[in-house]
């Protein structure tokens, strides 16, 4: 579904249909089942002298996985009443991207900023694009969340969480 | 009367301040978490289960179970003033808890929900008291091959009672059975599913999972609907809960007939949504107002609270007496337990009876104070439901990236919680079911490896699986529910009826 461009303007509402997106994830599923059957005879999926291989049970629940996927796929192609529904409106993928993509920036910056500027970062980010709402609403939001995660991991609770170069500067 | 007996001894537990102290604090997140779009029971509880691990194992067990009344209370708040269930349980408490309210009797509507969930919670409690010993006591005597049932059990009643396509149960299940399997293998030591990987070494955990599926998944399909909330307000005052609770005394079968259907689905793994659209259902087929169901009938708010509330205690048997808990969120609490060196099953109340009557007794009070709770905090929470969603959202993001990176130090999973949160919209979308992939995960081990121990006695023979009439009951009755989908249309045509079209409504 990532061939949508996101937030295009035009009246067409349709992206792909509920079918095509039901062939999609059961296709996903019946993947998956092949690369663990794979694996699990690459361990040996069989009876040993001393019981049941590493790979035995795997391999059956992914032959079951695969089966019953199949039937969906199948089913999905030869149905007489094809469900040709719109799987998400053009404006509602708009929406949902606009947070996904955003967190998905917000996962990669923990990783060098540490989850508190993130935080920070993330929610004025958020508030300040999708909210529309004015700098001085935006700043204490931005500042107080991460501010009593701090105050209620790193000082009440002793949890670490991930810190970054502004923290130690900081000293913690 | 031993039961009873252990219960005051539970109560006794409970005499220490700190414990009531958590039980409140429980209550309380879990109301804001009920209401709280993104955050349910079982992902609340996987946020906050880090935050518990300096605790003793009763008080954090205390207040985690807590969280999880408060949030079973919480979702009618949402249902009933904001047409949104804020937990899938209380969808069926929409269907006339909104149209009370827009008629300006959300007061009504509210003590409604809040007294059919104590009332389900209660029932289902009792339930539990007298019959968890009685069952732990029975499976003292359970081996391999019976346990190995009882999840067999367990996972062919998601097909046999899902609302979705038996197909699409089952491979949601397969998937979690398979990302079960990544990492080391217990028997063997060898390396399974891992590509050469470390990060994979650890495996998938299922906290992750839970927090991605139910959080992140669940915030983006709440950003489907848009940004806006519009919501009634309401207030309720002791004249209200009076009048209220003087005209429920006349739906007691209701109540009965909710709490029996909860407390059934609940300990077969149905869980509390189907409960409570059972009972819904059944209300609305029983009641002389069966035709007004839907236009703002009390008995319809009435029938599905009672039912997912005693529903959402009795998922809480399996898991204490077996290990085998009925629904996400008692597998949550059977992480708990797992951490804190409890091992949950028939032993547990055999060497951990402190542990598990002080638990079953906070129940019981832990209802009591939760209706005490939501009845007098619900204008404070619908104010919250009114901070809008573009400030709420990227702090329950913030909440959600915090939990699943405390449960390992991991900053990997943070990245996998994200992708779980993808395929949770996705599966929401194509009604794959998340239950069974989240328990699947859960118990996949534990299946597996009871299921290699008894094909080790046997020598690989599978009859072991019908050796003696315990474990064949089960093994039997495992079967029916996994052909249920064929056998109930079977049946329907032999009776020359169209088939059942109960389950379009989720």
């Amino acid at each position: 579904m990532t061939h949508v461009t996101p937030g295009s303007e035009s009246g067409n509402e349709h992206t792909v249909s509920t079918r095509v997106m039901e062939l999609v994830v059961s296709a996903g599923f019946i993947a998956v089942s092949i690369l663990v059957m794979w694996d699990s005879r690459r361990i040996g999926a069989s009876w040993a002298s001393d019981g049941p291989e590493a790979g035995y049970f795997p391999f059956y629940i992914a032959l079951i996985m695969f089966l019953s996927s199949a039937v969906t796929f199948v089913s999905n192609i030869v149905t007489r009443a094809p469900d040709r529904s719109n799987f998400v409106q053009r404006s509602q993928l708009a929406l949902v991207l606009r947070v996904l993509i955003p967190t998905a920036v917000f996962v990669v910056l923990i990783g060098y900023l540490g989850i508190y500027l993130s935080s920070a970062l993330f929610i004025a980010f958020f508030m300040w694009w999708l909210g529309k709402y004015p700098v001085y609403k935006v700043i204490p939001v931005a500042v107080a969340v991460p501010l009593i995660t701090f105050m209620m991991f790193e000082i009440w609770f002793l949890v670490p969480l991930p810190k970054g170069p502004i923290e130690a500067a900081l000293g913690y | 009367m031993d039961a009873f007996i252990s219960l005051i001894d539970g109560f006794a537990v409970l005499s220490d301040p700190m414990n009531i102290v958590y039980m409140f604090v429980g209550i309380i997140l879990g109301v804001l978490i009920g209401v709280l779009p993104g955050l349910g029971g079982a992902n609340g509880v996987a946020i906050l289960l880090p935050l518990t691990f300096s605790m003793s194992p009763t008080s954090a067990i205390i207040m985690l179970s807590s969280i999880y009344w408060g949030a079973l209370f919480g979702g009618a708040i949402t249902s009933v003033l904001f047409n949104i269930p804020g937990e899938p349980w209380s969808v069926a408490t929409t269907f006339d808890g909104h149209p009370m309210a827009q008629q300006g009797r959300a007061g009504e509507a509210l003590t409604t929900a809040f007294t059919g969930s104590f009332i389900g919670a209660f029932v289902a409690v009792l339930v539990l008291t007298f019959l968890a010993p009685i069952i732990a006591n029975f499976a003292l005597r359970f081996g391999p091959a019976e346990f190995f049932a009882v999840y067999l059990l367990t996972f062919c009643s998601f097909v046999g009672m899902g609302r979705e396509s038996p197909f699409k149960v089952l491979a949601a299940m397969m998937l979690g059975f398979s990302l079960a399997a990544v990492g080391i293998d217990s028997v063997t030591g060898q390396l399974r599913l891992t590509f050469g990987s470390v990060e994979l070494l650890r495996g998938f955990d299922f906290l992750i999972a839970v927090i991605g599926l139910f959080g992140i998944g669940e915030i983006l399909l709440t950003m489907e609907e848009g940004l806006a909330f519009r919501g009634k307000s309401a207030s309720i005052n002791m004249k209200i809960v009076l009048e209220t609770w003087k005209k429920l005394p006349k739906f007691w079968l209701t109540a009965l007939r909710g709490s029996l259907v909860g407390c059934w689905l609940g300990i077969t793994p149905g869980g509390a949504t189907p409960a409570s659209f059972m009972s819904y259902g059944l209300a609305k087929r029983f009641s002389r107002n069966g035709a007004r169901f839907g236009k703002g009938e009390m008995e319809g708010v009435f029938a599905p609270e009672t039912a997912a509330h005693a529903a959402g205690t009795s998922a809480l048997l399996p898991m204490l007496t077996l290990g085998i808990p009925g629904s996400p969120t008692a597998a949550v609490l059977l992480g708990g337990l797992l951490i804190w060196g409890l091992q949950p099953g028939p032993l547990l109340f055999v060497e951990q009876k402190d542990f598990v009557w002080g638990l079953i007794a906070s129940i019981y009070l832990g209802n009591v104070a939760g209706l005490i709770v939501v009845l007098t905090t619900v204008p404070l929470f619908a104010a919250i439901l009114r901070i809008p969603f573009s400030i709420i959202a990227p702090i329950i993001i913030v909440i959600c990236a915090i939990g699943a990176y405390t449960v390992h130090n991991a900053l990997m999973d943070i990245s996998v919680m994200l992708i779980f949160g993808v395929l949770g919209y996705v599966f929401k979308k194509l009604s794959y079911p998340l239950a069974p992939l989240v328990l699947a995960l859960v118990l996949g081990d534990m299946a597996e490896s009871s299921f290699r121990q008894a094909m080790l006695s046997s020598q690989g023979d599978l009859s072991i699986f019908w050796d003696n009439a315990l474990v064949g009951t089960l093994v039997a009755l495992s079967m029916i529910m996994l052909f249920w989908p064929l056998i109930a249309l079977g049946l329907n045509a032999f009776r020359n009826r169209p088939p059942g079209r109960a389950s379009e409504t989720l």
